[in-house]
């Protein structure tokens, strides 16, 4: 009995040293195993449907015949022609709104990270605090705050900044406003990141070299929080050239988006083909103005 | 005897004006931020206050009279619950499986030197620098195409796979500054592998793979995009608010975005007091 137990323990021990000895002998072994189930998802449902809609892009038909794969080149010219109105406006858009939450929020997170002190934290959960709140609501809420009735068009109109029949809503000016207000904790977070990392010391030194404190913000300060800028850019541009949400409740079908066409085409109009060919093109600008992008900050700093 | 000040000829007075331009130029950025901060909050406040307010008609733009009947009887507005009941069930579940998945791929990024490293962070980074209407229109395609009917499955699906990619970036940055010394002291003392990660390595990095986690379940509770393609006849919590934002947004869902907005924040501030707390305490000690 007791030389059974004493077997199986050296038995157990034997296993277990065994499946060590089996990750030792095949070292690359371990980092497959860790790797294969978290990257076989990306690839399963991210990858593979990317596949599936560059098929997509290329089929045929209506949804009544339904849809053949011909490879109809077409479909990306027609997406171009067709709706190069919301193209541009999704870049401008989000273009204008990206300058705009930098402009915003450079000064505020400057104050937080050099006149913050101890209380930089709770400041910087001010910033954060709007993600707490669901996307949509706070869009329906500044639905709320630009309303013909609300109290800002009616300051705007007593002050006669706008005509008695003035709007906010539905204009071109709500729906930049509220991709910018949507994305800007987005360009926020990286710029107080790189803001903070800013060694003090580096500013006294340019200080006693003689450099004004504007000399010393514009050749120390703001190059050393570049990193910041280039990362905010990207995180806010990207998705804010996507979107929708933000045309479709603040804004008419005069400020509708590329996102808008693609949604409605994709499961209101159920025309796949031509909603891939346009989340190809929407893709492949993005794309296209990121590579100018970096030719204009310098590959180094886009890769970090 | 004179001091210094008085051997010193006497400074012209600055001017009212001047002053008073100084006292600005110096509490401007300040000043500022304070107006900042107020429009990042302002939008927040009209949620929270709008939740107390008891709309006259169906709409509830304009502030008629201060109730708490909204917050009382939160699910009375009929699928808001079952909305929410999804909403929480999709991030839960979704969250688990993608911190384990992200976590493993963090791991083997940081701590294994293999060939395809470049491509493998490439694959991760990917998700996030796709517009949220292409990921969830190509996983679409992909369910028609395999004639695979979409619901709580493919909410699931999809959740998990943009979560992955924030997990491995929070993991792994916490685990860059690792010490590996700890490890390695743990197997001289004789531990095996396994309960070397056990003892060792899981509760030195169980702060970034909690972080990671609750940044997940923030950001699959806050989803619609992704979910608006793929959620079938299901209703998560933010595809009820855009059907209800087609009519009118009822003071409930008001009272359930300020409610997940109260409790993310209490949770946000307590960790924020903590992490002072252990700040100022390790400062002690040093």
């Amino acid at each position: 009995m007791i030389a059974g137990q004493k077997q199986a323990r050296i038995a157990w021990r034997g296993t277990s040293r065994g499946s060590v000895t089996l990750i030792h002998r095949h070292r690359w072994l371990a980092p497959l195993l860790l790797l294969a189930p978290g990257l076989a998802w990306l690839a399963v449902f991210f990858l593979v449907p990317l596949g599936f809609l560059g098929y997509q892009s290329l089929e045929s038909g209506s949804f009544e015949t339904g849809y053949s794969f011909t490879w109809e080149f077409s479909n990306f010219w027609d997406a171009i022609t067709g709706y190069d109105e919301q193209l541009i406006r999704s870049f401008l858009y989000a273009g204008i709104a990206t300058v705009a939450t930098l402009l915003i929020s450079y000064p505020l997170v400057y104050w937080i990270a050099f006149h913050g002190g101890r209380w930089k934290n709770l400041l910087l959960l001010f910033i954060v605090a709007p993600f707490f709140v669901t996307y949509l609501i706070r869009t329906l809420a500044w639905q709320n705050i630009l309303a013909d009735e609300g109290p800002v068009v009616g300051f705007l109109r007593n002050i006669h900044v706008l005509d008695a029949d003035g709007r906010l809503l539905a204009t071109t000016l709500a729906v930049v406003a509220g991709i910018t207000y949507n994305f800007l904790p987005f360009m926020a977070l990286p710029v107080y990141v790189s803001l903070e990392q800013i060694d003090a010391r580096l500013l006294e030194a340019a200080q006693d070299l003689y450099a004004s404190k504007t000399k010393a913000f514009l050749r120390v300060t703001l190059p050393l929080s570049a990193p910041g800028i280039v990362a905010g850019t990207l995180l806010t541009f990207i998705p804010a050239a996507g979107d929708f949400i933000n045309a479709q409740l603040l804004g008419t079908p005069n400020q509708y988006m590329i996102g808008n066409v693609i949604q409605s085409k994709y499961l209101e109009l159920i025309d796949y083909p031509a909603a891939a060919s346009l989340s190809f093109v929407l893709m492949a600008l993005i794309m296209i103005s990121l590579l100018v992008y970096a030719r204009v900050v310098g590959t180094e700093r886009l890769t970090g | 005897m004179t001091t210094a000040a008085e051997a010193l000829p006497a400074r012209p007075q600055p001017s009212a004006a001047a002053r008073a331009w100084a006292f600005v130029r110096r509490h401007a950025l300040g000043f500022y931020s304070v107006l900042a901060l107020t429009y990042l909050m302002l939008p927040i406040a009209v949620v929270i206050l709008f939740s107390l307010n008891q709309p006259a008609g169906r709409f509830n733009y304009t502030w008629e009279k201060f109730t708490f009947d909204n917050w009382t009887n939160w699910d009375a507005v009929p699928g808001i619950r079952d909305a929410v009941i999804l909403s929480l069930e999709i991030a839960l579940l979704s969250t688990i499986v993608a911190t384990v998945l992200g976590t493993l791929v963090a791991l083997a990024l940081v701590r294994h030197r293999f060939r395809a490293r470049g491509s493998t962070n490439l694959l991760v980074f990917l998700p996030m620098a796709t517009p949220e209407i292409v990921l969830g229109a190509s996983l679409l395609t992909l369910f028609l195409q395999v004639r695979f009917a979409t619901g709580f499955t493919t909410i699931f699906i999809a959740h998990v796979m943009f979560i992955i990619s924030y997990v491995v970036v929070t993991v792994k940055a916490r685990l860059v500054g690792f010490d590996r010394h700890l490890e390695e002291a743990a197997m001289d003392l004789g531990a095996n592998e396994w309960v070397t990660f056990y003892k060792v390595t899981l509760p030195l990095i169980a702060p970034a793979i909690l972080s990671a986690a609750l940044l997940g379940f923030a950001i699959s509770i806050d989803d619609f995009v992704i979910t608006y393609f793929n959620a079938g006849s299901e209703t998560t919590f933010p595809l009820f608010v855009w059907g209800a934002a087609r009519v009118a947004v009822p003071p409930q869902v008001n009272v359930v975005a300020s409610a997940i907005f109260l409790i993310a924040i209490t949770a946000m501030v307590i960790n924020v007091i903590i992490q002072s707390r252990r700040g100022r305490q390790a400062k002690g000690i040093a």
